[in-house]
């Protein structure tokens, strides 16, 4: 069934069309003028303004790894993150500590720790199955490379963007 | 004789590389500031101080883009468009005066007695560029661009043409420095009474004088692919009309060429109707009266008043082409009945009946 929408009765005025042109023209240099004078609020210049003051702490990043307040990385290389984890980007290969270490009751450490950035997809599942709090999602977001070599954050790269962790996993103390 | 030709080319080279090409490219920034502003936005701000550089970024982008050519196209019309709409945009410049005299010299190209006859027909060749474009380009929507300007172009030259009729009942002529020169003694054509507050025929005049304006400015707009008149090149419609197919430094050309026809298109509007290059400067010396600046006094003071009043035509004329950009990022689009409709049935009859309004005025009061 065919629908008739019902026109508008415009009075002449209106259908001059010339007065809607000017109070079109004034809304406009309304926007122009409230611009030039910096009165609106405009889009945030990104690389010179950042979000990162306003971000959540909950915020999901680059997942990192992190040392203790004794300066052990806390990983003990226990591989649960690189099984979780759903796009495989983990990469852990063991080591085991010597004897004579302060740390030898921990008895393993990541010998090479691999992320692979372009595969991670941010879920944060690692740092929700690691026993030992040693992994985390810091608030790194802009994470860029030349080649795909470049992307996969090593062992070195996760501990800086890490950094120290205070955490409430203590039982590798000396005194426990 | 050979004095004529130097100063001839190096105003021809003055006006075409260091007048209209930057104006073309910087107007091109304008027009993206200016709307960035309108829309709350930035627009281009990255490149240089303010975005200043941005023009050369993309002069560079598109003389260092690749220059492709569709296999499908008509190779010599493709290749002929893009000049066709540059050229003619350029050259409508030649006969327009853009200030009074420096040195002695006038300050017009050519300074010849068809003047706005010549405007009107170079003007008139730039569709072709546009028709040759769509149609060479063999493909649908070029070809539909094509051919929505060429009637376009009908349906607007002839109010074109009828509305700068009433300027040339009063002036007599049409050499373009006669008006302006006309225009100097008696006021601006967008203010007859100027010269003359107590006559009634001038205020009378004022009438069809503001219709000129308006008609010849609406046409000016449908004439350079202005919205709302864009029609040829509605990127919503017809993904982007007549320069679809082209690519780099050829559709640089057909997007240089409309804004070059943009500020020709300007400057015969500032000329007719806005005074020229004359600007009267109150004057209280003795008793009040308008001091005339221009390029006639001795010595230092003729080389600055023949500035000025270049200045002033630029000035005019950049106010002209922020109001072309202030009102497209205003208006949105006709339809294109409506278009017809506007141009056939009101411009046209509008622009007719005003001439005999004018006439009538003059015949009346033939002192005016």
């Amino acid at each position: 069934m065919a629908i008739t929408v019902p026109r508008p009765k415009l009075s002449w005025f209106e259908r001059l069309y010339l007065p809607a042109i000017v109070s079109g023209l004034i809304i406009t240099l309304r926007h122009f003028k409230n611009m030039i004078l910096g009165r609106t609020k405009v889009t945030m210049q990104y690389p010179e303004q950042k979000w990162d003051s306003a971000m959540p702490d909950h915020y999901r990043g680059a997942p990192a790894l992190v040392r203790d307040e004794s300066g052990r990385v806390r990983c003990v290389a226990c591989q649960l993150c690189e099984f979780i984890c759903p796009p495989r980007a983990i990469k852990i290969i063991p080591g085991e500590i010597p004897p004579a270490d302060r740390f030898a009751k921990v008895e393993k450490y990541p010998n090479e720790f691999d992320i692979d950035m372009i595969r991670c997809i941010y879920c944060g599942m690692c740092e929700e199955v690691c026993p030992e709090q040693a992994i985390f999602l810091r608030k790194d977001y802009a994470i860029t490379g030349l080649t795909r070599a470049e992307m996969v954050h090593d062992k070195q790269k996760l501990l800086e963007i890490g950094g120290v962790m205070h955490g409430v996993v203590l039982k590798w103390n000396e005194r426990k | 004789m050979s004095f004529l030709i130097i100063t001839s080319l190096i105003k021809i080279i003055g006006i075409v590389f260091v007048v209209i090409l930057p104006l073309v490219s910087y107007s091109v920034y304008a027009e993206r500031r200016v709307s960035a502003l309108i829309q709350d936005r930035l627009g281009p701000n990255r490149v240089g101080p303010a975005g200043l550089f941005q023009p050369i970024a993309d002069a560079m982008k598109f003389l260092l883009k690749e220059q492709l050519t569709p296999a499908h196209v008509n190779k010599f019309y493709y290749y002929l468009a893009p000049c066709l709409a540059m050229i003619p945009a350029i050259m409508t410049i030649a006969v327009v005066p853009f200030g009074s005299t420096l040195l002695g010299v006038p300050m017009v190209i050519a300074d010849i007695n068809v003047g706005v006859l010549y405007v009107f027909a170079i003007a008139s060749l730039g569709v072709y560029g546009i028709v040759l474009a769509g149609w060479s380009s063999n493909s649908k929507y070029p070809f539909l661009g094509g051919v929505r300007s060429s009637s376009q172009m009908l349906s607007y030259e002839l109010s074109l043409g009828l509305a700068v009729i009433p300027v040339f009942l009063l002036v007599g002529q049409l050499r373009l420095t006669s008006v302006v020169r006309y225009q100097i003694e008696h006021g601006w054509m967008i203010a007859p009474f100027m010269g003359d507050w107590t006559s009634p025929a001038k205020w009378l005049l004022t009438i069809p004088m503001w219709i000129s304006f308006l008609v010849f400015m609406i046409a000016i707009f449908a004439e350079t692919n202005r919205l709302p008149f864009d029609l040829p090149e509605a990127e919503q419609e017809l993904a982007g009309g007549y320069h679809t197919e082209y690519a780099a430094m050829k559709f640089g050309l057909f997007f240089l060429g409309e804004y070059a026809a943009m500020i020709t298109g300007s400057a015969v509007l500032v000329t007719l109707f806005l005074g020229g290059w004359h600007l009267p400067i109150p004057s209280w010396r003795g008793s009040f009266h308008w001091v005339l600046v221009d390029g006639s006094a001795p010595g230092w003071r003729g080389i600055a008043g023949g500035l000025f009043n270049i200045a002033i035509f630029f000035a005019k004329l950049i106010a002209v082409l922020l109001f072309f950009i202030w009102v497209r990022w205003t208006l949105p689009r006709f339809r294109y009945d409506q278009l017809m409709r506007l141009g056939w049935v009101f411009f046209f009859e509008i622009a007719l009946v005003n001439i005999f309004i004018a006439a009538l005025i003059i015949a009346y009061f033939p002192t005016s």
